[in-house]
């Protein structure tokens, strides 16, 4: 069968702008699946505006990996399949419970918020630009997640058992966040942000009365275009309507 | 400035954001520059949030306000420097209490991961308030309430 993606050129600054460009896509469609089902309308509200965050930040990304290949940001995100998607394995997990959502959400912010901080000093002033921009939304995106960790762990007897086996279920997918992705200088090697997140999880989850799984094992694969089962439902819900109506425009 | 640059501030300046209609793009700090050169006319904007829905709408008002006033020119979106409520005017902080939205607190205490803000209500004054929600109707706001009067409020965050 031939493929329906489109070919993209393999550079250091597109690999990093579609790697991060996917992981924000990717969430920020998993967070739009709660529209209209989230426990409380104002929490409704919140995983709207944070999905909204990371498609604009996905777009930013986009748009600056198609100048560079000619590319615009609807053909990157729509007509690439799934083994051209280069995000975390952790992002296209499922939403499960409200528990996993959060849990998902606080172990990439925690990460993310770090890496944009570090990248508003990118010797590449165009992703510079563009972290300026997330680090303050990030930053948010944070603090809402480890609130919420913290009343899901520290709650009643049932939240604190769904935040728990959420953490058991997703912690294996995080080392994934600290492996490599190009090795330019305009690059922030992730690894270099394992302390600090550590640090900032052991203290959240110490808050919320909750036990770091040991995780002696990871998860891997995304960044290489290996996903979970997960991630080709998203992509076929998503792309639906450019792969049945290619370059349908409104 | 040029008598051109001027004019063309002055009729990108008259577009109002479509989610706030008291505030217009240079009260919010949206509106970052004229360029002119040669014979091509260029107007800066910048967006508030990454992902703020508005922007379009506003690119699209910002060309047709110059239209009407005769300008031929185009809208460009830069991200650097990143917006900051510090760049809201003293008179839209004025105009966006008077909505009833409080304004945003200054940008300093950010980056304490629960850092406390204190936030008075716009329509009672009391500073006896709670967060209801750290998200609001847009990307910019969130929600809170006044003790005193048990109203609800928008709180234009901080940013």
């Amino acid at each position: 069968m031939a493929t329906t993606s489109v070919a993209v050129p393999d550079t250091p600054l597109i690999r990093l702008a579609l790697a991060r460009a996917d992981d924000a896509l990717v969430l920020g469609h998993r967070l739009s699946e709660w529209t209209g089902h989230a426990p409380t309308l104002e929490e409704d509200l919140a995983l709207a505006n944070i999905a909204l965050d990371l498609i604009g930040q996905a777009r930013s990304l986009y748009a600056l990996a198609g100048e560079d290949c000619g590319l615009d940001e609807d053909a990157l995100a729509y007509r690439r399949d799934e083994r051209a998607y280069r995000n975390l394995l952790l992002v296209e997990q499922p939403n499960g419970d409200f528990a996993r959502t959060i849990v998902r959400q606080f172990l990439y912010a925690a990460f993310i918020d770090a890496w944009w901080q570090a990248m508003t000093a990118s010797c590449e002033p165009r992703l510079a630009a563009i972290a300026g921009k997330a680090e303050k939304e990030t930053a948010y995106h944070l603090r809402h997640s480890a609130e919420w960790l913290i009343r899901l762990g520290d709650g009643t007897a049932e939240s604190h058992r769904r935040a728990q086996a959420a953490l058991d279920a997703l912690f294996p997918f995080a080392a994934e966040m600290f492996e490599p992705v190009t090795a330019a200088a305009f690059d922030v090697a992730p690894a270099s942000l394992r302390e600090g997140w550590d640090r900032q999880v052991d203290a959240v989850l110490a808050t919320a009365g909750l036990t770091r799984p040991a995780a002696p094992w990871s998860h891997s694969g995304g960044r290489a275009g290996r996903h979970t089962e997960h991630l080709g439902h998203l992509l076929s819900e998503m792309q639906y309507l450019q792969r049945v109506h290619p370059g349908a425009t409104w | 400035m040029s008598d051109l640059r001027t004019r063309a501030w002055a009729a990108a300046a008259t577009v109002c954001d479509p989610e706030i209609p008291v505030l217009t793009v240079e009260d919010l700090g949206v509106l970052r520059d004229v360029r002119v050169a040669g014979n091509t006319l260029e107007v800066v904007i910048t967006p508030t949030y990454s992902g703020c829905p508005a922007m379009n709408m506003i690119a699209l008002e910002i060309e047709t306000a110059l239209a009407t006033a005769g300008i031929e020119g185009r809208v460009t979106t830069t991200l650097a420097p990143p917006w900051t409520t510090d760049w809201m005017t003293a008179e839209g902080r004025a105009k966006l209490l008077d909505y009833g939205i409080a304004p945003p607190p200054p940008a300093s205490s950010r980056r304490a991961l629960f850092g406390e803000t204190h936030v008075a209500c716009p329509r009672c004054a009391s500073a006896d308030t709670e967060l209801i929600a750290e998200f609001g109707s847009t990307s910019c706001k969130a929600l809170w309430r006044c003790r005193a009067c048990r109203e609800p409020f928008d709180l234009f965050k901080c940013h």
